[in-house]
């Protein structure tokens, strides 16, 4: 039993804050993020869950798989919570009957069946006479699974960071000295070794990296998890904030997307103010939420309507920020996929968001650097190049006037080429 | 950065250290002296300031000096909020520090549990536990209006364990009152207290006696309570960690003072 921490909490019976506590076993050492759990606390859950990689769901035998329940789960899957324990408690009040058991799973897996997880472990369990919490209890002979504690200390959480494409956001430049510039951080995913190219995400500059420097002395290879110092071969432009990733693994960059906000604030959301933003380390000073596309019932996930957020609703909106900024979609990496909102007068944290995808993805093309100019090509050719570009709606005969027009440059050998698009809006 | 000469000062300023290498730390260390610390711990930190070349700030409250505030006869309340928590907001304000990094961690005491990571002052160094941002993920928003400050307990989600594993690890220098050894002492309100030097006045049934003991936590000697322990190197400490029962702030006077009093003290500007 945790026992509420401040003296507010004591007065008023409720735990509206999230306190974190700690135990160790001689396997795995524990975090608890201990929240409240009433809607009007869905903040507080969030905050909890974004640093948490299991949740245990308490559903009481008598009542089974409640609203509650399943708001609780909700912001599991979306905060990215992939592993849950649903542990049906005060299964001696049910004289340990297995239907019931039962029944309460093939509910919650009914339900769940809409969210991300990709673990559900139900265990029965008593609280109150600690049956399956620490040991395998002799009152329950038909569940053959683990108890709570062997199971937390043995399931698998390693995340898959070391798989991923190297991000490395930049926290501070570190110039100690006129010979040295390095740039200091930790390697959020992915893994880069000396003299591998890298990208700046957002300049699209490239360079190599010419040492990882660490005060334990260089490394050869630095993965996620990594706290260290990069000196790369060229001086090019990055200061805090810069996302450095290979070329060929770049994240998105864009001054649009789309992503799900929780609203933290007593004062609402309101569309077209100007907000701060920040993902990793990198921070925009004026970003906008351009649409509320929807708001998400908590209880339901029901897509409703809305025309503004308030505190701890849910909304899928679409962001603009005033400079393109480097992220990914959060389901694929957290840790540059997440945004916090800052109110520019009172500097409350106000909201906080998980990127789902771009909204400009023509901008996420760069054109590459080529060593053979325009121009170039053009003397070699003896001819001015140009580009015409036929438009008009489908069916009007585009293709037809372009292949005629090809044909007649080719009866006077002038080397060309054409190019269809698909029509669309795109 | 705030440097108390503690386990958990240490470790801060090593991760420090490690962390702006190869450049030299770019902010300076504080630390807030009572004129009651253990002497080994004055020894150690000038050491310490000296070997790793930091800029090292001693601030004392020469008011509470003058007025003759001690640990012994004006009461642990008294002494730890003139010589500690107002010493502290005169350091931060004479030096116009707007952040101060600190080694408190969440599982010392239970209001310590929901502080954040960042926490705010108003200009008064007043906290308001239940205006506090929610810090999401690892994105921290430091942004404070002229006259706010923040205190930054960088080692929140660290258990004591954690704390010796490291130490271990990475070879880190601690005071030597953490490991084992026979020390003189005195048993006071069932607290072992170490006779440090001759400013503690022993009551007329005291005899001070060698036993072999170890402090967990190091603070003001006559406020700080030995442990009766035989580890006397790091390794013994983690084995005596790993089947430790109660808080390490047990030892601590000033925290048993009233109920709710560590959550009173830092609304008032304790760390």
């Amino acid at each position: 039993m945790l026992v509420d921490g401040l003296e507010a909490e004591r007065e008023q019976g409720i735990t509206i804050d999230v306190a974190h506590r700690f135990f160790a076993t001689p396997r795995r050492s524990f975090m608890v993020l201990d929240t409240p759990g009433h809607e009007q606390y869905t903040r507080n859950m969030a905050t909890g869950a974004s640093n948490a990689q299991l949740a245990i769901i308490l559903v009481d035998a008598r009542k089974g798989v409640l609203v509650q329940t399943k708001r609780h789960s909700f912001i599991c899957s979306l905060l990215g919570i992939s592993n849950i324990v649903l542990a049906v408690n005060k299964i001696d009040l049910i004289k340990y009957k297995r239907e019931i058991f039962d029944r309460i799973v093939e509910d919650y897996i009914a339900f769940a069946a809409g969210l991300r997880f990709t673990s559900i472990v139900p265990i029965p369990i008593s609280a109150r006479y600690g049956d399956n919490v620490a040991s395998r209890s002799g009152n329950i002979q038909w569940y053959e699974g683990p108890c709570v504690l062997d199971y937390l200390e043995r399931i698998d959480i390693q995340s898959n960071a070391l798989m991923q494409p190297f991000r490395f956001p930049v926290q501070w430049v570190n110039r100690p000295n006129l010979d040295f510039r390095g740039y200091a951080g930790s390697v959020v995913t992915g893994s880069i070794s000396a003299g591998d190219e890298v990208v700046v995400a957002t300049s699209g500059q490239t360079t190599r990296i010419k040492k990882i420097v660490t005060h334990d002395g260089d490394l050869v290879r630095a993965e996620a998890g990594h706290a260290i110092t990069i000196s790369l071969e060229d001086e090019i432009d990055i200061s805090r904030g810069a996302l450095l990733s290979r070329p060929t693994e770049q994240p998105q960059v864009s001054d649009q997307f789309a992503a799900h906000l929780i609203w933290m604030d007593e004062d609402p959301l309101v569309a077209e103010r100007n907000y701060i933003l920040r993902i990793g380390t990198q921070t925009v000073a004026a970003a906008n939420v351009t649409a509320i596309k929807h708001r998400i019932d908590v209880n339901s996930r029901e897509h409703l309507p809305a025309k503004a957020l308030a505190l701890n609703e849910i909304g899928f909106c679409h962001i603009s920020t005033a400079l393109p900024m480097a992220f990914d979609p959060y389901e694929i990496i957290r840790e540059t996929g997440s945004f916090i909102v800052i109110d520019r007068y009172t500097n409350r944290t106000i909201g906080a968001g998980m990127i789902a995808y771009p909204l400009r993805r023509a901008t996420n093309i760069a054109w590459h650097p080529l060593s053979v100019s325009r121009n170039e090509r053009a003397a070699l050719k003896n001819q001015k190049a140009c580009i015409i570009w036929f438009t008009g709606l489908s069916g009007s005969g585009k293709s037809t006037i372009a292949n005629i027009v090809d044909q007649k440059l080719l009866w006077h050998t002038t080397p060309c080429c054409w190019m269809a698009t698909t029509c669309g809006t795109d | 950065m705030l440097y108390s000469i503690g386990k958990d000062s240490s470790v801060m300023l090593h991760i420090a250290m490690k962390a702006f290498f190869p450049a030299k730390l770019p902010f300076p260390l504080l630390h807030v002296d009572t004129t009651w610390k253990f002497r080994e711990m004055i020894s150690f930190r000038d050491e310490i300031a000296k070997r790793l070349d930091v800029d090292l700030i001693v601030h004392v409250n020469k008011e509470g000096v003058e007025r003759g505030i001690n640990p012994v006869e004006s009461g642990s309340v008294l002494h730890t909020q003139v010589m500690k928590t107002d010493a502290l907001k005169q350091a931060l304000d004479l030096y116009r520090f707007d952040a101060a990094f600190g080694g408190a961690r969440r599982d010392e005491e239970k209001s310590r549990a929901k502080e954040r990571i960042l926490s705010f002052r108003s200009a008064g160094h007043v906290w308001d536990p239940r205006d506090q941002r929610p810090e999401l993920w690892n994105l921290f928003n430091t942004r404070i209006r002229e006259g706010e400050t923040m205190r930054v307990s960088a080692m929140s989600n660290w258990s004591e364990l954690d704390v010796w594993e490291y130490i271990m690890l990475e070879e880190i220098p601690v005071v030597p009152l953490y490991l084992a050894k026979q020390r003189s002492v005195v048993l006071r309100n069932s607290a072992t207290i170490m006779v440090d030097d001759k400013r503690l006045p022993l009551k007329s049934d005291e005899t001070p006696q060698m036993r072999m003991i170890r402090f967990r936590t190091l603070g003001c000697y006559p406020l700080s309570g030995a442990i009766n322990s035989n580890a006397a190197t790091i390794e013994d400490i983690v084995v005596e960690m790993q089947t430790a029962t109660v808080s390490e702030r047990q030892g601590r006077l000033i925290d048993n003072d009233e109920a709710a009093s560590m959550e009173k003290k830092k609304r008032e500007g304790y760390f």
